[in-house]
């Protein structure tokens, strides 16, 4: 009947957190939101985005087929993505009037028709033109007596080296963008996540509810259950939003010519939240110890705040426009700093797995001394109801 | 027999000392009740009792052996002022305390059912805790300590803000865990529910356990006291030796007997001066007796 090992209690704790937490109208709807910003975000680049725009759909009729192999080899040169469909020629003008194509090609060279519902898309202007010229230089060449193939070949091969004055390599804007949304999502779950375990730790003790749960276990039995609850809480809600962002980007083939690797982000983000909100959440947790009333939450666990806020500006605000500047570098290895700015660096791709690893080890070393200062100031503060405790008192004997 | 004994705790929170030697015992089946003024160190015995406070000396013991956290967590405890999830249902509430106490799901779902049914908070148990009225937030609280079938209670003022019919409820509970074999220990400032209920009482003073045993017990003093409703005149004992007048209220006299026997001469002596309607051993009550040790100086009592 007394099952009452130490990690069940733990767990007893933290399904309760997770219980209220996750069925409250606040987690469903905030949630919710996040879903619908995604994906109407992903959904505005796909239609609306510049370089997002789908392959032009191209159709040729018998007579002009045979420029095919040229439309695809400069439409692959110039970077245009470019469909190329057969049409009967009593079709295309049906088709190009129901949109099905974006323009067609019929008859052949030189007197070559492109039909189109108004305008000429600009990129596929310049492909279409660029293979009749070339084919009219290669018609002139061959009558000169000359290789057409080999004077393309020369033609390709001539490129300028171009020199860039400004050192800093021209960043992916994918990449940027992941930083950026890596950056503020961790300080969302972080700062959400502190505040809820701070303010469920007022409210036990508040409550007074705490007396009767510590009849029943330790402290600290307490304090790892109420954290590990809103570990997998703060996990839920940031994993609904990289589900959500992750499937947007698939879906709406956001990141398609990026070198952005978004699964290990996501990863890296994740264990970086763990990391962070165990330390943050510990931290938090104690202090809110201190005090008795929920009014008073905010002051106590302001200066924690406080050093949040610094990193995640510097993360955000520097790290996706300079990420090798000195202070994003240095603080990237700082505990407490770490789990803002090393997840912009990931994303950013400018911190090699040595630099990720650590930093997560300066971190993880400090935890044990973590658990071991804040469970004190817990177990000696939790039961003091009244005035605020102050960390002197917490941290004497009780 | 199985008993909980508290000996000689003493604590201190900072300069101030809550507690200074305190001892007493509640045998199995025995309720006793915990008197004292506000601060006087009822509610730092009973976390102390519960292993929520360490004392700075002394130490409790059940069935002989000092309190550890398995015996610990078979007592019910009622802290006091609600301690209760205030946005949590009530019956998600209960589970949840049941389960920290050992229950398995099944089984904690059954004393859920059983107790708000006892209880009469059948109605309430999908309601959350922050919207019942006060007087239901502690049958609730009641629940929560008595969900695993305690060993021992320990309750932190349970009667107050309860309505008659919830007092009555509340003493008869008490009375059956008690029936149980369970010793029930609890704290009141309702004197006369506690004489009416206690088999034994405790008066706490300043942190000191200044009087505790039987109504009966605490009663007994060092001369035996008379209340004698007859001649209203004083002068009536004059002839009588061995005997102190103490009070006198109208036909009311109250005297105290110093000499063995003399108290035959006492009602002679008023039967002689006018008619008695009523001669009786004095009983004071709980109220009495408290107001004469809370009262009493604390310079005397300090260094016995």
């Amino acid at each position: 009947m007394a099952r009452s090992s130490t990690w069940s209690m733990v767990w007893l704790v933290a399904l309760r957190e997770m219980r209220t937490r996750v069925l409250s109208k606040v987690f469903v709807l905030t949630s919710g939101l996040f879903v619908v910003a995604i994906v109407a975000g992903g959904a505005f680049l796909a239609f609306f985005g510049p370089d997002s725009q789908e392959a032009s759909r191209l159709g040729v009729t018998p007579e002009a087929v045979a420029l095919e192999p040229a439309l695809a080899s400069v439409a692959a040169a110039s970077g245009t993505e470019l469909e190329i469909e057969h049409v009967e020629p009593g079709a295309v003008e049906q088709q190009v009037r129901d949109g099905d194509l974006d323009a067609a090609l019929s008859g052949s060279l030189p007197d070559l028709e492109v039909t189109v519902e108004s305008d000429l898309d600009a990129a596929l202007q310049t492909v279409i033109v660029a293979v009749v010229q070339q084919e009219a230089l290669a018609g002139e060449i061959a009558d000169l007596g000359g290789d057409p193939a080999a004077v393309a070949q020369q033609v390709a091969d001539a490129e300028p080296r171009i020199i860039s004055l400004d050192d800093a390599e021209e960043r992916d804007p994918a990449q940027v963008a992941a930083g950026f949304v890596a950056g503020i999502l961790i300080f969302i779950a972080l700062m959400g996540g502190g505040q809820r375990v701070a303010q469920g730790v007022v409210e036990e003790k508040s409550s007074r509810v705490v007396e009767l749960l510590l009849a029943t276990m330790r402290p600290w039995q307490l304090m790892a259950g109420k954290v590990l609850g809103n570990v997998v809480v703060g996990l839920l809600e940031i994993g609904v939003i990289v589900v959500a962002a992750l499937a947007t980007a698939w879906g709406f083939d956001l990141l398609d010519a990026s070198s952005l690797d978004l699964g290990a982000v996501a990863g890296w983000m994740l264990v970086w939240f763990l990391v962070g909100f165990v330390m943050y959440a510990l931290l938090l947790a104690s202090l809110a110890a201190l005090v008795s009333r929920q009014e008073d939450v905010g002051s106590v666990i302001s200066p924690v705040i406080g050093i949040m806020m610094v990193p995640y500006i510097v993360g955000v605000s520097i790290a996706p426009w300079n990420p090798e500047s000195t202070l994003v570098e240095v603080l990237s290895y700082v505990p407490f700093c770490s789990p803002f700015i090393m997840p912009i660096r990931i994303a950013l791709g400018t911190a090699g797995t040595m630099d990720v690893l650590i930093a997560l080890a300066l971190s993880l070393i400090l935890v044990p001394a973590l658990v071991w200062i804040s469970g004190r100031i817990y177990s000696n503060a939790i039961l003091r109801t009244g005035a605020r405790v102050s960390l002197k008192q917490a941290l004497g004997r009780s | 027999m199985a008993r909980l004994e508290v000996d000689s705790l003493t604590k201190s929170y900072g300069g101030v000392r809550a507690l200074s030697e305190t001892s007493f015992e509640v045998h199995a089946g025995e309720v006793f009740g915990f008197v004292g003024s506000n601060g006087s160190g009822k509610t730092t015995t009973m976390r102390i009792l519960l292993g929520v406070l360490e004392p700075d000396s002394g130490e409790v013991r059940w069935e002989g052996s000092p309190l550890d956290r398995e015996v610990r967590r078979r007592i019910g405890y009622m802290p006091e002022e609600r301690g209760l999830y205030p946005r949590m249902k009530v019956g998600d509430q209960l589970a949840y305390l049941a389960r920290l106490y050992g229950l398995d799901t099944a089984a904690a779902r059954d004393a859920v059912e059983q107790w708000t049914a006892r209880l009469g908070l059948s109605e309430r148990v999908g309601d959350e805790v922050q919207k019942l009225s006060l007087g239901n937030q502690q049958r609730v609280q009641l629940a929560a300590a008595l969900m695993h079938a305690p060993d021992i209670l320990v309750l932190d003022e349970p009667f107050s803000g309860l309505d008659p019919v919830a007092v009555e409820l509340m003493s008869q509970v008490l009375r059956e865990e008690a029936a149980r074999g369970v010793p029930v220990l609890f704290s009141s400032h309702q004197l006369d529910l506690v004489e009416r209920l206690c088999d034994r009482v405790g008066i706490i003073k300043n942190g000191r356990m200044v009087a505790s045993g039987t109504l009966d017990q605490l009663r007994r003093t060092e001369h035996p006291q008379w209340i004698i409703d007859g001649p209203s005149s004083a002068g009536w004992l004059n002839g009588v030796d061995g005997v102190q007048v103490l009070e006198t209220d109208g036909a009311r006299t109250t005297v105290e007997v110093r000499r063995a026997g003399a108290e035959q001469q006492v009602l002679q002596a008023a039967m002689a001066a006018g008619p008695v309607r009523e001669f009786a051993p004095a009983r004071p009550s709980l109220t009495d007796l408290y107001r004469d040790v809370v009262s009493t100086d604390d310079g005397q009592e300090g260094e016995q």
